[in-house]
């Protein structure tokens, strides 16, 4: 591309006046041109803030039949615990359906009459548990909760038994001693912010292409560039560049917001996190250009960019939902996702501050991807030319 | 009136030829809604199991594979390697190949069996924080119940085999969904999601398309009203948007085996609800931007992605901070994501959902005459 001198039948290739030219009509468009600048920063900002899995501020439910003073202590573990913000006093049994229907509390502990009884004698003492199971992510952890409370009752009396009767002091035999690696708080907005910049991007980039070759045609303005002697490769990417440099500074100021805002360092290489979404910025502005060059109106071009990237992206990608969950023929479509593979080579240097090794799959996969959308949209871009 | 009815019907008649002659039209409005749904339905599940994990077991007991076949067994984690170095491990997690490692130490066995107690690590990639929190939470019950089952055996060895207080049985239930798949949950979400993102990219092209190609001036010079206009755009779209509907629902119903517990009438009834306010957000989008681009920009950015996170789907709204909750009071999703998990899981009816009903019915009527409102203020 850059060379000056062409050799033999080499031809030089038009692609900076194209670019100029762009330029200059993206520039035109005022709003479109701050909606792609700032846009994503803004929307890693909003949702940034607000999405987070973690089960807080939920209420509980206790009702407690037995009514002993063992009970009462049992219960009070529930009333004291910072895991719920409230934790309602039951009174009735009929309450439960009440409470569990209009989602006042996700769970309920029924303590039942022979609990104090069961419990000095030394038996087993059932509780019951009752959570509402409609949100499957957010049950389990409340009942996770509700498990790790009951425990610390359990060997709470057992040790307090022993050391009356014995003096000698009981310990659990094993000690479990939990790490957690490059997120040690558990913080959802390290694990959203990569999946967040990785998402936002792919929309930002195919958006911004998909209407760019087809708006010629609906416009009019294709008649110029049938005339003119610019070839479909040169066409493509001069229409690429400008994009792609929108889309680099966009990208920075999301990593500069994730930084400041979330404490979101980059732990790995900068090169290697440049390099790798110059390729996938590359590779979805193609796919871009290419829905631009099958669809034929902005009507139908918007809506294939909107389907084909954003429900997807969300929900293929990785960024929320475990890949390796689903069925094994989803796992499959999910190769068809550019993004997942952005996305582990986000994780891999942003959080995890690992080289090329741990993705390099990912960047061949992301390359091909890249060459394969600029292709497939030149080859189509000169049958629509001739 | 009659030649109100019949400029109207003229209008959609002219809006169906011209969908009739684009075959990617129809594909896209019919095909795809189904399509997505099968795939997304099936992908959307946060259910976390088989979790690759990789063993360090330095103490190679009978008592430490025991422990190790207690994770195994639980089906929550799957054994994806055997290691006998602790840097092992690091390259493992690193890569991405294992998410969570459990190492036990070389004296695990002696220090159980001398009374002492024996620490074991479990290590969690904390990079996809969910996975690894549910992880966690799953390991430290295994180890629990196991540590109680030791010590129960040695407190019975030495005699003090039946009077153990303290010990709770907890008998868990699980209403509305009790095999606690997040499918159940996801599926009628990502129902809702189709039906939004289909009906706004129906809409939001819809005026500025005929204001940019230029055929404005000719509608503004033509006898026909603002309204009529207006609502010939919205009917094509509205009936479009019902065939998806009924199609996506009769899908969800058979494909996922997800029966509707409550009204099927209440559901299509209020999906068409749903739909006013969602094709009128598309028509208000397009009435205020001047380029088709804009307009593709502006529902994206400013409504659908919103939508999409502060609904509720997946990120639950009691977690977001107190301005970001009052701003998910302007998102109508999240009434509608209400009512549609309402009659999919819970079976509620009428008596439950009326304020979300209400809700989405203010939403819909002050969206759609903003919309006509704008729509007059351009012709005119």
């Amino acid at each position: 591309m850059k060379r000056q001198r062409p050799v033999y039948r080499i031809p030089k290739l038009n692609v900076i006046p194209i670019a100029r030219k762009e330029f200059r009509q993206i520039r035109r468009d005022r709003r479109a041109l701050g909606l792609l600048l700032l846009i994503p920063a803004m929307m890693l900002v909003m949702f940034g803030y607000a999405l987070n899995f973690d089960v807080k501020h939920s209420a509980l439910g206790v009702y407690d039949e037995d009514n002993t003073k063992t009970s009462r202590d049992f219960a009070n573990l529930f009333f004291n615990s910072e895991y719920f913000d409230h934790t309602y006093q039951l009174h009735d049994s009929r309450e439960m359906d009440d409470l569990l229907d209009d989602g006042t509390v996700l769970g309920v502990v029924v303590v039942p009459t022979d609990f104090s009884e069961n419990i000095t004698s030394g038996s087993e003492a059932p509780v019951q548990i009752v959570v509402d199971g409609a949100n499957a992510n957010t049950a389990t952890t409340v009942l996770g909760y509700i498990n790790a409370i009951i425990q610390q009752y359990s060997s709470n009396v057992m040790a307090k038994t022993f050391s009356r009767l014995g003096g000698q002091e009981i310990q659990m035999p094993i000690d479990l001693r939990p790490r957690i690696w490059y997120n040690p708080e558990l913080r959802s907005a390290k694990f959203l912010v990569p999946g967040l910049i990785a998402f936002i991007l792919t929309i930002a980039a195919v958006v911004s292409t998909s209407l760019a070759v087809v708006r010629e045609w609906e416009m009019g303005t294709v008649e110029q560039i049938i005339v003119s002697p610019a070839k479909p490769v040169e066409l493509i990417l001069g229409k690429t560049i400008p994009y792609t440099i929108i889309a680099l500074i966009s990208t920075v100021t999301i990593l500069l917001a994730g930084y400041v805002l979330f404490d979101v360092a980059i732990k790995g290489s900068f090169l290697w996190l440049f390099i790798v979404t110059f390729v996938f910025l590359v590779g979805s502005l193609g796919l871009g250009l290419l829905i631009s060059t099958v669809a034929g109106t902005q009507q139908v071009a918007f809506m294939i960019a909107v389907i084909a990237t954003m429900l997807p992206t969300f929900i293929l990608s990785g960024f929320v939902f475990p890949i390796r969950n689903m069925p094994p023929i989803i796992q499959a479509v999910t190769y068809l996702i550019p993004a997942r593979y952005f996305l582990v080579a986000l994780r891999s240097i942003i959080l995890k501050g690992v080289g090329p090794s741990a993705f390099w799959d990912q960047f061949l996969l992301l390359s091909a991807f890249a060459t394969l959308t600029l292709a497939a949209s030149s080859i189509r871009l000169r049958k629509l030319l001739q | 009136m009659n030649a109100t009815i019949r400029t109207i019907l003229e209008i959609v008649r002219k809006e169906f030829i011209q969908f009739r002659r684009d075959p990617k039209m129809f594909a896209i409005s019919f095909i795809a809604p189904v399509f997505q749904l099968i795939i997304l339905g099936y992908a959307a599940t946060l259910d976390v199991s088989n979790i690759p994990t990789v063993v360090c077991d330095q103490d190679n007991s009978s008592i430490s594979r025991d422990l190790v076949r207690k994770f195994s067994s639980s089906g929550y984690f799957t054994i994806v390697d055997d290691v006998r170095r602790l840097n092992q491990i690091d390259q493992e997690i690193d890569d991405g190949k294992a998410s969570i490692a459990i190492v036990i130490p070389e004296d695990f066995d002696r220090n159980i069996a001398s009374g002492e107690s024996a620490p074991i690590q479990i290590i969690a990639d904390g990079s996809e924080s969910n996975s690894a929190g549910i992880g966690m939470s799953y390991a430290s019950m295994i180890v629990a119940s196991y540590s109680q089952k030791i010590l129960i055996q040695s407190l019975q060895a030495k005699g003090l085999a039946s009077r153990i207080p303290g010990r709770v049985d907890a008998e868990v239930r699980v209403w509305y969904n009790p095999e606690l798949r997040s499918r159940n949950f996801m599926v009628p979400s990502v129902l809702a999601l189709l039906l939004m993102v289909m009906t706004m990219i129906l809409t939001s092209l819809a005026i500025v398309k005929e204001k940019e190609t230029g055929k404005m001036e000719q509608l503004a010079v033509s006898p026909i009203k603002p309204y009529e206009l207006m609502l010939g755009k919205l009917l094509p779209f509205l009936i479009i948007g019902v065939i998806d509907v009924i199609l996506v629902v009769l899908f969800t119903n058979v494909v996922f085996d997800l029966p509707i517990k409550g009204s099927l009438v209440l559901l299509l009834g209020l999906c068409l609800e749903f739909l006013m306010t969602t094709l009128g957000l598309g028509l208000f989008v397009s009435t205020i931007s001047r380029t088709q681009q804009q307009a593709m920009l502006t529902a994206i950015f400013f409504f659908m992605l919103p939508m999409i996170f502060f609904s509720g789907f997946v990120f639950p709204i009691q977690n977001m901070p107190p301005i970001i909750q009052y701003v998910t009071y302007f998102i109508p999703l999240r009434y509608f994501l209400v009512i549609i998990r309402g009659l999919f899981l819970k079976g509620v009816g009428m008596a439950a959902l009326w304020p979300q009903t209400m809700a989405l019915l203010v939403f819909g009527i002050g969206i759609m005459s903003m919309s006509v409102f704008r729509f007059r203020k351009r012709l005119g």
